[in-house]
């Protein structure tokens, strides 16, 4: 037990929570400022907790002193610290380009503020939850605020979309806490700690039960193919901050909640199935692209791609065992692609915002104008298609050699006709850079920060490849595997 | 960090660093712009030289990072290194100068030398890997820096060449990374040794080497343009002229052609190899190129494509080299590696030449255009007359060594190759020099860009580049056996890292 004066874990929580409360207060569209410095102070304690894990021991705390079984017991190990962090490094950058993005008094923005902090503390809570019950909480209080972002919109297509999410995130929810409930019923606790020697092999089957269903409210949750039909049509259609955030930090965190029963309490139950993740997976990775790859809009376009690229994340299931190369892979992965795909997304909107309008075919002739967010989208491609020298292409790397390793030659087929599928899609976008654009369109002005806050995005993801043994070290000091 | 980390480095940075600083240029900043490029490419050289210098005298270069516990980004200067990176430096000198002649007054040169300067750092960083991950990470940073200057002209005919070149490129890249990995995980490491790596592995692994062999090679034969992997080059034509020079002489291809023989010598180590089985397939595959690309070349009547499938055909002579079991033959596939850059990047500037000046793109129309590009085609002739290895040119050392390795290693059927390769080159080439000199010139030229003035039969900058290099096709031939000739620099690496192993 470590209690420092100022533990960073409660202040990740504490902090979104107060800022988001303060935006609500001074009204719509207000408190960019106050948000900025929060989530300055909050990566700041994101790095510094990484440290503290890095260093030594997983972090534990039970809130208010009071003990696990009546009060709330936070923890962090490798794993969590490191997906806090990405939280943070994404919603710094998300935040200055969501300040450009909605310009003073725009009907888009009025809601930005407070629900993202709401948003932010949920994200931040599930991480450092260690309890079934309260992780429960933390996934509704992320799954409604991202519904209403995406409703904020205000559009027909938007609160439409909204609304099937909605249904789509209550129903995973719902599915998550009967599972809950049927655990508590046979164990009587709900502590990830205490449940872990208590499920076994020979569990009863209702705890197989409940494994599966909330298994399977998660998965609708990540949006894991074939139930990824909410996905595109929210993400694609929300602000594109408001897509980044989704696309880059909420699935990632059901995801997050998948691996830690799957490595935790549910261990037992998850080697029988751990082939049925990867062929959903395998099947995500091909559709996605594929709809990727037909796409007519921009965003749906890297919509699909989230699509596509979570079923990376899930090919390592049958690979977890022996080592940690697997989970390496993955978390490398899930930490890439955050960091790209909120790079896309953030190009995608200054792009749109420029030419007006949301079709691949219209940017003909756009780079020569807008060359920095073109090199922006053009760099996060590099990730997602994982060619070297990012962060993505060191996470195919792992990846590939823990499937070749374990003899799993089709997951690391599958990994690499992921990456040339991803070519094709992304270079669909890059290519209308270098026609000639026969018309010039009459371009709006762009605030400068829309572009540099997506390339520094990209360039982060890029760069990281040759920055990951640190990241490595953090994942393997908490002992997540 | 010592010099001697520090020098490789600097080497990646004294292009990466200009690279980066001319996209940000407005286009307008002309003279900026060239400035930087000519301090990089000289920085380059004289780093370069000061490499040259140290290595022939023993010092060693080389830079270590672990990226990831047990996986680690290598560079080094040796002397096989060095090989490919003089010529490189050497030859981007004079395709910089080319291109700026060649592009002046065109839209979008800051995004073309943005990334003809990150092309040329993925060449160097190719040339300087030291294992197979770092191989890997510049080999794949060469295509994506490339495509942008094979669709430069923006037009759908470029578009399709360009999305070719991916498909292929991206596919053998996926196959390398495969044949990689695979190699790691079986050894734990990729470096590049004197005579391979793997002999510390018992025979029990010979199936799982045989396989990793062909991903492997297979992933850089797309790069060298090996039947029947070679569909994307003449598709990459489209490009303007100084990229299909650097293309075809200096970057793609060659970085192909240089794995096989990093692969074959140092990962795999020759005698290995060879006890394998491996180079005998290796030496098929090249024989066919060679014949198959002399073939097709012999029926294009445009003029690039015609030097495009010369490419695919040359080019496997370095491969064939490697295969051939014995010094001789690595001497020869190796100065070729050199040889055929110099003369093919002479053939592709003048075909940029008459094309920029009279509108010349077709075989056809070159009848008599001798007398109105004197220089020229003076220069167009000597390299030419290079490629089918006439005496005093380099091609006439490579034909010698090869033909000699291939007699050492009692491969008959590989001199009478090469044989039948030298008549079908003169077969396509002497025809252009007929028409070049002894056809008399049509009434009025397709489309004459740059008119005569006195004695200046076109613009100074595309005309010093060619003449340049075609003197060095008759130096490198004429001069073979001055110390510092490429042939004596190949001996040096012949004798160094092969020969006296034990």
């Amino acid at each position: 037990m470590t209690e420092t004066v100022i533990a960073p874990m409660p202040w990740l929580v504490m902090l979104p929570l107060a800022w988001a409360t303060l935006a609500f207060v001074l009204g719509p569209g207000r408190g960019a400022r106050l948000a900025l410095v929060a989530l300055v102070a909050q990566l700041v304690l994101a790095l510094w907790l990484a440290a503290q894990v890095s260093a030594g021991a997983p972090q534990h705390m039970a809130v208010g002193g009071w003990p696990a079984p009546l009060g709330i017991a936070l923890a962090v190990d490798g794993l969590s610290a490191l997906m806090l962090l990405l939280t943070q490094a994404v919603a710094l950058p998300i935040a200055i380009y969501a300040r450009a993005y909605f310009s003073a008094g725009s009907e888009e923005g009025r809601h930005f503020w407070p629900l993202s902090g709401m948003l932010l503390a949920g994200i931040n809570a599930l991480f450092v939850s260690a309890d079934l019950f309260n992780l429960y909480v933390t996934l509704e209080l992320v799954g409604l605020s991202a519904v209403g972002l995406v409703a904020a919109g205000g559009g027909t297509r938007q609160v439409a979309a909204a609304l099937r999410y909605l249904f789509a995130t209550i129903l995973g929810s719902g599915a998550y806490l009967l599972g809950v409930a049927l655990v508590y019923g046979s164990y009587g606790t709900v502590s990830l700690e205490t449940l872990l020697p208590l499920v076994t092999a020979e569990a009863p089957r209702l705890v197989w039960l409940a494994g599966g269903l909330m298994l399977a409210g998660l998965l609708l949750k990540t949006a894991l193919f074939p139930l990824h039909y909410w996905l595109p049509p929210a993400h694609g259609g929300a602000p594109a901050p408001v897509s980044a955030l989704l696309s880059a930090l909420v699935v990632k965190a059901s995801f997050y909640l998948i691996l830690r029963l799957w490595l935790g309490p549910f261990a037992p139950l998850g080697e029988a199935a751990g082939w049925l993740p990867a062929l959903l997976g395998a099947g995500a990775i091909l559709w996605g692209s594929v709809m990727a790859i037909r796409a007519a809009r921009i965003k749906t376009l890297v919509a699909y791609s989230t699509v596509a690229q979570l079923g990376y994340l899930f090919l390592i299931f049958p690979l977890l065992a022996p080592d940690g190369v697997a989970l390496q892979a993955g978390s490398l992965h899930a930490f890439a692609h955050g960091l790209a795909k909120a790079a896309m997304f953030a190009a995608a909107g200054a792009l749109i915002k420029a030419t007006g309008q949301d079709s691949v075919a219209g940017l003909a002739g756009v780079a020569e104008r807008m060359p920095i967010t073109l090199f922006a989208f053009g760099l996060a491609g590099v990730t997602l298609m994982g060619l070297p020298p990012s962060s993505g292409f060191l996470a195919k790397w792992l990846l590939i050699e823990a499937a070749l390793g374990q003899g799993y030659w089709a997951i690391a087929a599958m990994a690499l006709a992921g990456g040339l599928l991803a070519a094709i899609y992304v270079f669909r976008v890059l290519r209308q850079a270098f026609l000639l654009a026969p018309s010039y369109a009459p371009l709006h002005p762009v605030p400068r920060t829309l572009e540099w806050t997506a390339f520094a995005l990209a360039a982060a993801s890029v760069l990281l490849g040759l920055r990951a043994s640190e990241l490595m070290r953090l994942l393997a000091a908490g002992g997540a595997a | 960090m010592s010099f001697n980390e520090l020098l490789p480095l600097a080497v990646l940075a004294s292009s990466l660093l200009p690279g980066l600083v001319i996209f940000l240029l407005p286009e307008a900043r002309v003279g900026l712009r060239t400035a930087l490029n000519l301090l990089g490419a000289l920085t380059k050289a004289a780093l370069v030289g000061i490499l040259l210098a140290g290595v022939y005298a023993g010092e060693e270069y080389g830079f270590r990072y672990a990226v990831l516990p047990g996986l680690e980004l290598v560079l080094k200067a040796d002397a096989l290194g060095l090989l490919f990176m003089t010529l490189s430096t050497v030859l981007w000198l004079f395709t910089t100068l080319y291109a700026i002649g060649y592009l002046e007054g065109a839209p979008h040169r800051s995004r073309f030398f943005g990334f003809f300067s990150l092309c040329v750092t993925a060449t160097m960083g190719i040339a300087m890997a030291g294992n197979l991950f770092t191989f890997f990470i510049f080999y794949e940073l060469l295509t994506l820096s490339t495509f942008p200057l094979v669709v430069h002209r923006g037009t759908d005919k470029a578009m399709r060449g360009g999305t070719v070149y991916l498909a292929y490129t991206l596919a053998g890249g996926a196959l390398l990374l495969t044949g990689i990995v695979l190699f790691y995980s079986l050894l734990g490491h990729g470096e590049f040794v004197h005579d391979g790596v793997i002999a510390a592995l018992g025979p029990e692994h010979a199936d799982e080497l045989k396989l990793i062999f062909l991903l492997l090679i297979v992933g850089v034969g797309v790069k060298a343009a090996m039947v029947p992997l070679h569909g994307w080059l003449p598709q990459a034509m489209v490009a303007p002229a100084p990229v299909s020079a650097l293309l075809h002489a200096v970057a793609v291809v060659k970085a192909g052609a240089f794995g096989i023989v990093r692969i074959v010598y140092e990962v795999y180590g020759v005698e290995y190899a060879e006890s394998l089985g491996l180079l005998t397939p290796l030496a098929a595959v090249a024989a066919v190129t060679i014949l198959w690309g002399s073939l097709r070349a012999l029926a294009q009547d445009d003029l690039k494509k015609r030097l495009a499938f010369s490419t695919v055909s040359q080019v496997s002579y370095i491969a064939l080299g490697v295969a051939l079991f014995g010094p001789l033959g690595t001497v020869g596939g190796l100065v070729h590696l050199v040889h055929q850059g110099i003369m093919k990047i002479t053939l592709f500037f003048c075909a940029g030449n008459y094309a920029e000046t009279l509108g010349i793109h077709r075989v056809g129309e070159m009848s008599g255009a001798g007398r109105r590009m004197p220089a020229t085609s003076i220069a167009f002739s000597i390299a030419a007359l290079g490629m089918m290895g006439a005496p005093l040119t380099a091609g006439a050392v490579t034909k010698t060594w090869l033909m000699d390795g291939a007699q050492a290693a009692g491969m008959e059927w590989a001199v009478r190759v090469l044989w039948t390769s030298s008549l079908l080159n003169a077969a396509y080439f002497l025809p252009i020099l007929y028409r070049l000199w002894f056809r008399p010139a049509p009434a009025t030229w397709p489309e004459e860009h740059i008119p005569a003035r006195g004695w200046r039969e076109t613009a100074w900058l595309l005309l010093l580049p060619p003449l340049i290099t075609a003197a060095a096709t008759l130096a490198a031939g004429i001069y073979a056996e001055h110390p510092l000739s490429p042939l004596s620099w190949a001996q040096l690496i012949a004798e160094r890292e092969y020969l006296t192993a034990p």
